[in-house]
């Protein structure tokens, strides 16, 4: 019984962080419609522009939290900008291997720098904050980790229903050109969904790092694990990515518990299958039924 | 082609415009003789030159192409001209040179009849994966095709009763008509005589209906269905004409190598293929021989440059491994050509071509 709890709370924590990281990409989804396939890799940059300025630059860690949140804002940006923008109307497939291909160029430029060793955070969470339950204990970057994505979470969900910005982002997403003749600034809506999302994604890469160790390899292949997350989620649903993120965590964490560990890591694509069969636009996905 | 019918005739090199009169003309592969002849020319130099110049090095880099744009005029047929992304045709590659190697190993058999037999159960395996487009479009398959790829590469590692796993499997020698292949020179001929058939095949199935069929598809689906092509039976044929390809490549890629083992057949292979194919040009058979060709000969570079970085001791003390060099290169020449030149290889030599088609009066 201690193992089935050990297990579900496991689960629930990755899940979690499965969660951060597809909410990022969910939202660059929701604007724009690109898959984003160097996600992994914005996450990764968010965790290594932290170390730099943790360990390198020795700041404190709130001012270091605070200028990564800003780099990865900026860096997102810079890649719309650079990028994505010259796409804007090219047909699916540019735009899926432009992002392939960006992939490829940052996980190049992080092995250059820091190589494919793992590395830690100097410890900085206060140990007061974890959580005894019953015989399960539950560390303090679990807790921290699930404040972060219930506030995010919250703000964004606000963000979206409420704010002008926010909906502007959905009319995008829901028809360019209609939303476009109404007077929405459809290139300001791009770059700032690539900002906030790389911006979300660089806080869930310190979260991540804070909890597995930062590694380039791990982290790029975690943007992929993101796919499953979103698909079970629906791609277009914020909420959905943290409910996908937990289903597919408890399933990985119980599937390498009671089947086999190896399997672990091929059961969410599995299950991705299936779904995409069943009920493609996921659980929460905005229906879209097109028979052709 | 009716001008055949009529027995010899004036080879034409220099068009003035376009006189189609039928709509067959607008089909003809070369528009003037001067493609076919200097096609033929180029064969025979391959044919006559490569084994008899090139060193054993050089013929395995060429070797290598060849089976590169096998694979890639398979992804061609259905990224290009079907419209329909795969991000698993490395791991379709790994199929084709697995059941190539059981063929071989466990039934014994011939290597003439193992790699198509590969290339039909790779078609098998890719249909099952593209059953998903029944229902979906472009990023939905995308990301099945990426379940594919995982879930594919996972077998491959964990079905040890079929593929001996982490061990890998070990290839007799390939014989043909009595012939052994057994080295690279042989196996030149053998690869190149396939891509040349392949490349054929392809080229005519595209001016069929199928290919008609693939490019309606691609250009609108809906508009497709409306005009009575039964779009997901057409996705999921064109689905398996690729993972034949594919399938076909692998099998001779597993005789040639000898001995395979699960590791090269990663997403990594996929994305190498579907660069080849953006680069080469979407939507042009020769633009995947040439980006095949690219993609090879980048590699190869690649790798001699960073042989010298370290023999030469300028990075020494920084460990420079070939993997990050190359990942950044590849990411930076795939994401330079879909901004720059999005049509690929194919579109700058055509634009060479026409450069020289009305000279020296171009203008």
């Amino acid at each position: 019984m201690d193992f089935f709890i050990q297990l579900l709370v496991n689960g629930i924590s990755l899940g979690f962080l499965y969660g951060l990281a597809a909410m990022g990409f969910v939202m660059i989804f929701k604007s724009s419609s690109v898959l984003n396939f160097a996600h992994g890799e914005l996450l990764a940059a968010g965790a290594f522009i932290f170390l730099a300025l943790v360990t390198w630059a020795k700041l404190p860690i709130f001012l270091a939290f605070i200028i990564t949140l800003l780099g990865s804002f900026i860096l997102g940006f810079v890649i719309e900008r650079l990028f994505l923008r010259p796409l804007i109307g090219e047909s699916l497939i540019y735009v899926i291997m432009l992002t392939v291909g960006l992939a490829s160029i940052f996980k190049g430029l992080m092995l250059l720098i820091w190589g494919g060793n793992l590395y830690v955070y100097p410890d900085f969470l206060p140990a007061n904050l974890s959580i005894q339950l019953g015989n399960v204990n539950i560390p303090p970057v679990y807790v921290i980790s699930t404040a972060i994505g219930l506030i995010f979470l919250t703000f964004f969900g606000l963000f979206f229903k409420f704010s002008s910005q926010g909906i502007y982002m959905r009319s995008v997403a829901d028809n360019q050109t209609a939303s476009l003749s109404l007077g929405v600034n459809v290139r300001r809506v791009f770059a700032l969904s690539w900002a906030i999302a790389a911006l979300v994604a660089g806080m869930s890469g310190i979260v991540l790092g804070t909890i597995n160790g930062i590694n380039v390899h791990d982290l790029s292949s975690l943007g992929l694990k993101v796919f499953p997350v979103v698909i079970l989620g629906g791609l277009d649903s914020i909420g959905g990515a943290i409910i996908g993120g937990l289903i597919i965590g408890l399933l990985e964490t119980f599937t390498g518990g009671y089947l086999s560990p190896s399997l672990r890591d091929v059961i969410p694509y599995i299950v991705l299958v299936f779904i995409l069969m069943i009920r493609p636009y996921g659980l929460f996905g905005l229906v879209e039924i097109e028979r052709v | 082609m009716s001008n055949e019918q009529r027995g010899m005739r004036k080879l034409h090199y220099h068009p003035c415009g376009n006189f189609s009169e039928r709509y067959e003309q607008e089909l003809t592969i070369y528009e003037t003789d001067f493609g076919r002849t200097g096609v033929l020319l180029g064969l025979v130099l391959l044919f006559a030159l490569v084994p008899v110049i090139a060193g054993p090095y050089l013929i395995y880099v060429i070797n290598m192409i060849g089976i590169a744009a096998i694979a890639a005029i398979g992804l061609n047929i259905l990224v290009g001209f079907t419209g329909q992304i795969s991000l698993g045709h490395g791991a379709f590659f790994g199929v084709g040179a697995y059941a190539g190697a059981i063929l071989a190993t466990s039934l014994h058999f011939p290597f003439w009849f193992a790699v198509p037999a590969a290339g039909l159960i790779t078609a098998m395996v890719g249909m099952i994966f593209g059953i998903p487009s029944v229902r979906l479009k472009g990023l939905y398959l995308t990301i099945a095709t990426l379940a594919g790829q995982f879930i594919i590469e996972y077998v491959l590692v964990h079905w040890e009763g079929l593929t001996k796993g982490t061990m890998g499997i070990i290839l007799p020698t390939a014989t043909i008509f009595g012939f052994s292949l057994d080295g690279d020179r042989s196996f030149f001929f053998v690869i190149y005589i396939s891509l040349i058939l392949m490349t054929c095949i392809a080229v005519n199935i595209m001016r069929t209906r199928y290919g008609r069929a693939f490019i309606a598809i691609r250009d609108n689906d809906r508009a497709a269905e409306g005009m009575g092509i039964p779009i997901f039976r057409y996705k999921l044929l064109s689905f398996g004409v690729s993972s034949f390809y594919a399938g076909f490549a692998g099998a001779i890629w597993a005789y040639y190598m000898i001995s395979i083992t699960t590791e090269p057949f990663n997403l990594g292979l996929s994305v190498e293929y579907l660069a080849m194919v953006i680069i080469g040009g979407m939507g042009s058979i020769a633009g995947s021989i040439f980006g095949a060709t690219f993609i090879v000969c980048l590699n190869e570079v690649l790798r001699w440059l960073t042989d010298i970085l370290m023999n030469t001791g300028i990075l020494q003390g920084i460990q420079l491994t070939m993997a990050p060099l190359r990942e950044l290169v590849f990411g930076l020449a795939i994401v330079l050509f879909i901004l720059f030149e999005p049509r690929g290889l194919a579109e700058v030599w055509r634009i060479v071509r026409s450069n020289f088609r009305l000279w020296p009066f171009s203008y």
